[in-house]
């Protein structure tokens, strides 16, 4: 009706199938749409990039953590509480000055969701997938993360078990800084390797 | 299988575009099926692998030009629909699934050419990847197939995602961490000077050098 403002907007079609599958699976008994609400709220609001960044934050504040988070991933990440789905083999590398992490899964979109949650929808894309691989350095330099020549860069597939998270380089200038202002500087790009701080 | 997901390498592709201050679902429908697929994977048992090659299998046009959850979606209803938990006839008109690929148990390669490489390899070792081709599922992306690399650490042990995928046998077997140069992989290029690419490789990937 033309005069009723409150009518939704037509579904389109991927909603259409969306919803039309949520009520078969509730119907079957298979999925609760309490459940369903419980998972997107955790990965909506509690599970994401502010987690790595405590990570990243201690490591900067305290060598022994940074060693044992370098030593240990999983281990070290889950002192500070985070683990689950894609968390069981994390691996952390360190950016230096002579060498530059960044991560991609060419296969599909691997990404290591308790600390940054569910991946970008550039992480997911063909063209990052593609092109990491094959031009780092000119994908980097493009998506204003530009390495110097002689800084070795280190791309990271993600193709079977391991989960990879980049400890950027604490940035200069920040020693007085505390570690909950440190973890506000740390971007979830930085922790994927496409930023630097 | 050579498929449209296995895009590591492939040329043609524009800039990445990054969308600022990107939500985590960008629709409620997206939350919405990351969750159900979740359920209905469980409940139905399908493992990973399944899932996986489920979205691998997705007609390629489709899969190039539909969102990461659209991807999820249309494979986990393909994967209900097949072990006959949902008929087609209850999915609106015109569904999308994904392409069927006929692969069984039997068609994994486990013989010489796919056996695991007797005692394992150890870091610092020199290995090659096998120019294996299989028609199923599969994490050894093509971009490093019959290029040489060397292992820098022994990793995680995994189910062998081949037999998990076509028949759910979890075979556990050791993955490694192989290191290649840029150079190796591509030939010489300023897009890439200096780069090295890590893949993480099951053992009956690689063979000794």
């Amino acid at each position: 009706m033309s005069g009723d403002h409150h009518h939704p907007a037509p579904l389109t079609p991927v909603e259409e199938r969306a919803a039309a599958l949520e009520q078969l699976l509730v119907d079957k008994g298979i999925v609760t749409p309490e459940f369903i609400d419980q998972v997107v709220q955790a990965y909506a609001e509690d599970i994401g990039p502010m987690n790595g960044a405590r990570v990243v934050a201690r490591a900067w504040v305290d060598a022994d953590y940074r060693e044992r988070l370098l030593a240990d991933g999983t281990a070290a990440i889950a002192e500070l509480g985070y683990g689950g789905p894609e968390g069981d083999h994390i691996v952390v590398v360190e950016n230096t000055p002579d060498v530059h992490n960044v991560v991609v899964c060419t296969l599909c979109s691997c990404y290591p969701w308790p600390v940054l949650g569910l991946p970008p929808t550039w992480y997911k894309s063909p063209p990052y997938r593609a092109r990491m691989v094959r031009e780092p350095r000119a994908l980097l330099a493009e998506m204003g993360c530009p390495v110097p020549a002689d800084t070795e860069i280190r791309v990271w597939d993600s193709s079977a078990e391991v989960r990879y998270l980049v400890l950027p380089e604490r940035p200069a200038g920040t020693e007085s800084a505390t570690e909950d202002e440190l973890a506000g500087l740390v971007t979830r790009d930085a922790m994927i390797g496409v930023a630097r701080l | 299988m050579d498929g449209i997901h296995d895009l590591g390498g492939m040329q043609g592709f524009g800039p990445v575009e990054v969308e600022p201050d990107e939500p985590v679902f960008h629709a409620p429908w997206e939350g919405r099926t990351f969750a159900l697929a979740g359920a209905a994977l469980g409940a139905g048992g399908f493992n990973t692998p399944m899932f996986r090659h489920a979205i691998e299998r997705m007609e390629p046009g489709h899969y190039l030009t539909s969102s990461y959850y659209e991807h999820w979606l249309t494979a986990v209803t393909t994967l209900l629909v097949e072990a006959g938990m949902v008929s087609a006839g209850e999915l609106p008109p015109g569904y999308p699934l994904s392409l069927p690929v006929r692969v069984g148990p039997a068609d994994v390669p486990d013989g010489p050419d796919l056996a695991p490489s007797a005692g394992g390899f150890a870091a610092g070792d020199r290995v090659r990847v096998r120019d294996v081709r299989f028609a199923g599922h599969t994490r050894c992306p093509a971009y490093v197939r019959g290029r040489n690399g060397t292992v820098v650490s022994v990793g995680p042990s995994a189910p062998v995602p081949e037999l998990e995928a076509h028949g759910g046998k979890r075979v556990p077997e050791r993955t490694y961490t192989v290191r290649f140069e840029a150079t190796e992989l591509w030939g010489d290029g300023a897009d890439h000077a200096g780069a090295v690419v890590l893949v993480d490789l099951y053992d009956r990937y690689l063979e000794g050098r």
